[in-house]
């Protein structure tokens, strides 16, 4: 997608969320639409079970106004973290211009969460896109679990984050870390738009 | 003459802040590496913004890392003075020679350069010559060389050509530096938040904060008490701060919620991706303004909301700013006033520039070129001119480098002026050779005609261009002492640049009457290469190239008798083609014999034909008009009238 329109004087961007089932990724999206004004915002697109689980994605379009002369829009999504919804996570990522990579804190979830990333890499890869050029941040979500349930900052950052990526400390239901992480992928996303680079 | 460097100016006493950190840098570089770091360095700002000081401190530097260093600081005021004071005292070389010697030069207020062109001239012959030595000058202004009205383009380019560097207004932080630092050097203290009262004023320059500063050391001191933040306030004249302390507000002003906070910080990332064309712009303002060249249309790209094509403008900038430089050094070479032009810095009139181009290139007919009429092969060689011969090829293998210049010395016939030509053609044959090749009598008259026509500058530039001056006759010179004078500065600048040079004279150049000592000792201290008279190979070569396809006997013959000169030896042959034509003969040895060695002498008739001296009657029978019959040359006539 075009990240930046000089004749239409537009900005768009579009992030995604990306992780294993329950990590919290539409709690990431829920706690930003709860604190985006109404104006600001169009609907929020959910599309989930009874029992509250993604089963397509959903997005959340939400706009900047003019920012410097642009109209700048950022479109959250959230992929479907299932293993079995492969085909829908690969659908949402195509024209992605950055990803926060939501990951469970909890040691028992450090499987799921290495192989949800692998599943990213392969998928960005399968669409001809170099990972290592990809804006990417992870936020290590659920920080508020009991200590002896979940893994620190340091060891999420020694486990997932192979290529130092800007990390943050999360807890999505409670809003500490989502605009922390949407501000740090905005940044990384914007920084290509510096270089003039399409994102 | 020049004024002293202030000692209280130096760097330890120069506040250094982001607003002048480049040129402090740069100031710093330059009085540690004076002539080598950036040269000239041209800094300019604002009044009172520290330029001077600026200045001092270069030259104080400068003198402390090499005490034996001559630095001179002056106005361009007082440099004008001192010019006009030199020349009407008639001492101007010793004025220039005294500025060419010095190390170091820190010329102040250049802006004043504006509408004096003679002092303009002055200056760039100034600056060029130091730069040339390697010395350094650093030169001050309130505006960019570009902004000073009616300066010279060969100026603002040697201005800019170093290091451009501004100095803004000082920020908040440098101004409570500089009022403490000022404070201290006063032995003054005053009470915690006063200076930072005077320095959150933003002065226009530092000379009006020192101002505010003095204002208040005078009440200070007058009243013996320490000055109060309120009463700096009240003495500076200043508003009362707004009442944001006197009572904790009721209730904190809200923090601002997540998605503002988020919506600021995007807005300002945004900003600066967005506007990072507009750095990309500005620097390439910058970069081009600092080489003297006008910048209208990338500033018109900053008036822009959107960038539009702001790269492709950027690259049709810079590819007409090359164009630019292409044509102005090609005029330089061709009429160095007409390089002088604006138009060869501003891009929005290339076009106009095409057009100068034009007009100079028609005006610059390349110098008078070697005949081709004398090739070096049609040279005749033999032992008495195949060691100079052999010189001579290697002066037109490696021109300019061995035997430079070379003189050919000989008398007149001996084939100076083939030669010459023939050097010529040889070094015109090689690439991107302009070679002038004429007489000296040809060169006297161009010098003439551009006097007349007040094209000297252009007349000389288009001779400092050839490749190869060859001038015939230089002997000619003789009492021409404005040619003198122009041939010897063009001796020197062609000989510097290696380019070849070759004269004929017909006696050493040292015994030439009439020439100046100094451009005969230049033609002796080259190459002097003496033709002598002809040996028998030679002139049996010329006669076979001459006369074609004759009796062996003929050219042995010919070629046998001694000729003092080739002109000599093709008189003869002249003479004896003369008879045979006359007489409708092949040309024979023996004919030869008889027309050069007396037995019948050549006469020519007047008439285009030959008459007979039979006359026949009217009424019948021949009658000979036997008067006449023993003047006619002819013996077939003669026999014809003898057997009748």
């Amino acid at each position: 997608m075009s990240l930046v329109n000089f004749t239409t004087r537009e900005i768009t961007c579009k992030i995604v969320y990306y992780g294993p089932g329950r990590s919290g990724k539409t709690s990431n999206l829920h706690y930003i639409y709860g604190r985006v004004p109404e104006a600001r915002r169009g609907r929020m697109v959910s599309l989930a079970t009874q029992t509250d689980r993604t089963l397509f994605f959903d997005f959340l379009p939400i706009d900047l106004g003019s920012i410097s002369g642009f109209t700048t829009r950022f479109q959250l999504y959230t992929v479907p973290g299932q293993v079995y919804y492969n085909a829908t996570r690969r659908l949402v990522l195509q024209g992605a211009d950055g990803v926060v990579f939501v990951a469970d804190s909890q040691g028992r979830q450090l499987d799921e969460n290495l192989e949800s990333l692998q599943n990213l890499h392969a998928n960005l890869l399968d669409q001809g896109v170099d990972v290592r050029a990809m804006p990417l941040v992870l936020q290590y979500n659920k920080q508020d679990l009991p200590k002896e349930l979940i893994l620190t900052p340091a060891e999420m950052d020694d486990a997932l984050n192979f290529r130092a990526v800007p990390g943050f400390s999360a807890d999505a239901l409670h809003g500490t870390g989502v605009f922390e992480s949407l501000k740090g992928i905005s940044e990384l996303v914007l920084k290509k738009l510096a270089q003039g680079a399409p994102a | 003459m020049t004024a002293a460097l202030n000692p209280k100016f130096s760097f330890d006493s120069y506040v250094v802040g982001a607003a002048n950190r480049l040129a402090v840098t740069a100031g710093r570089t330059v009085a540690e590496n004076p002539g080598s770091a950036y040269n000239p360095l041209f800094i300019y700002s604002g009044s009172g913004l520290g330029k001077t000081h600026l200045l001092m401190a270069i030259g104080h530097a400068a003198k402390k890392v090499a005490p034996g260093l001559s630095v001179e600081y002056l106005t361009l005021d007082e440099y004008v003075e001192a010019f006009h004071a030199a020349i009407a005292a008639g001492q101007g070389d010793t004025f220039r020679r005294r500025f060419q010697s010095v190390d170091m030069l820190l010329v102040d207020d250049v802006q004043f350069l504006t509408n004096r062109k003679e002092m303009q001239s002055e200056l760039l012959r100034l600056t060029e010559g130091l730069q040339a030595a390697g010395h350094q000058v650093v030169l001050a202004s309130d505006r960019p060389p570009a902004e000073i009205a009616d300066l010279d383009e060969r100026l603002i380019s040697r201005f800019s050509g170093g290091l451009v560097v501004d100095m803004g207004i000082p920020d908040y932080e440098t101004r409570v530096a500089i009022l403490r630092k000022k404070a201290e050097e006063r032995a003054t203290s005053f009470q915690s938040g006063v200076l930072e009262t005077v320095a959150n004023v933003e002065f226009a320059n530092v000379r009006e904060l020192m101002g505010a500063l003095n204002r208040l050391i005078a009440f200070q001191a007058v009243n013996d008490a320490p000055i109060t933040e309120a009463a700096a306030r009240q003495v500076l004249g200043l508003a009362p701060p707004a009442d944001n302390s006197a009572e904790p507000t009721a209730t904190p002003a809200p923090a601002p919620d997540e998605f503002s906070n988020f919506l600021s910080d995007v807005t300002a990332t945004v900003g600066r991706a967005v506007e990072a064309w507009r750095a990309r712009v500005s620097e390439a303002i910058l970069r081009w303004e600092g080489e003297g060249f006008r910048t209208k249309r990338l500033e018109a790209l900053l008036a822009q909301e959107t960038p539009g094509a702001v790269d492709q403008v950027i690259s049709g900038f810079v590819k007409d700013v090359e164009r630019l430089k292409v044509l102005a050094a090609e005029v330089q070479m061709l009429d160095p006033q007409a390089a002088g032009d604006s138009v060869f810095r501003d891009p929005e009139r290339l076009d106009e520039a095409e057009k100068v181009a034009v007009r100079v290139r028609e005006g610059a007919a390349p110098p008078p070129a070697p005949s081709a009429a004398f090739p070096f092969d049609t040279f005749a060689e033999g032992p008495s001119n195949e060691k100079e011969l052999a010189v001579i090829r290697e002066v037109t293998t490696t021109p300019g480098k061995k035997y430079n210049p070379l003189v050919l010395v000989g008398a007149s016939g001996l084939g100076k002026t083939h030669l010459l030509n023939a050097i010529g053609l040889e070094l015109a044959g090689k690439a991107r050779a302009v070679v002038a090749c004429l007489s000296t009598q040809a060169f006297i008259d161009e010098v003439i005609a551009a006097i007349e026509g007040d094209r000297v500058d252009w007349w000389r530039a288009r001779y400092r261009r050839v490749t190869a001056l060859l001038l015939d006759d230089v002997h000619l010179l003789a009492g021409k002492d404005r040619t003198q004078e122009e041939l010897f500065n063009l001796f020197n600048v062609l000989q510097d640049k290696d380019r070849q040079l070759v004269f004929t004279c017909p006696a050493a150049p040292n015994t030439l009457e009439g020439l100046e000592e100094r451009i005969q000792s230049r033609l002796a201290g080259g190459l002097v290469v003496t033709l002598v008279e002809p040996d028998r190979v030679v002139r049996r070569a010329v006669l076979e190239r001459t006369l074609g396809k004759v009796e062996a006997s003929l050219l042995d013959y010919l070629a046998d008798r001694p000729a003092t000169s080739i002109r000599a030896m093709m008189a003869e042959v002249q003479r004896v083609k003369d008879v045979a034509d006359a007489q409708s003969q092949p040309l024979t040895a023996g004919l030869a014999r008889v027309v050069l060695e007396g037995e019948v002498a050549p006469r020519r008739r007047t008439s285009g034909f030959r008459t007979s001296g039979i006359v026949v009657s009217s009424a019948g029978g021949v009658r000979s008009r036997e008067k006449m019959v023993w003047d006619w040359p002819v013996p077939a006539d003669r026999m014809i009238e003898d057997l009748r």
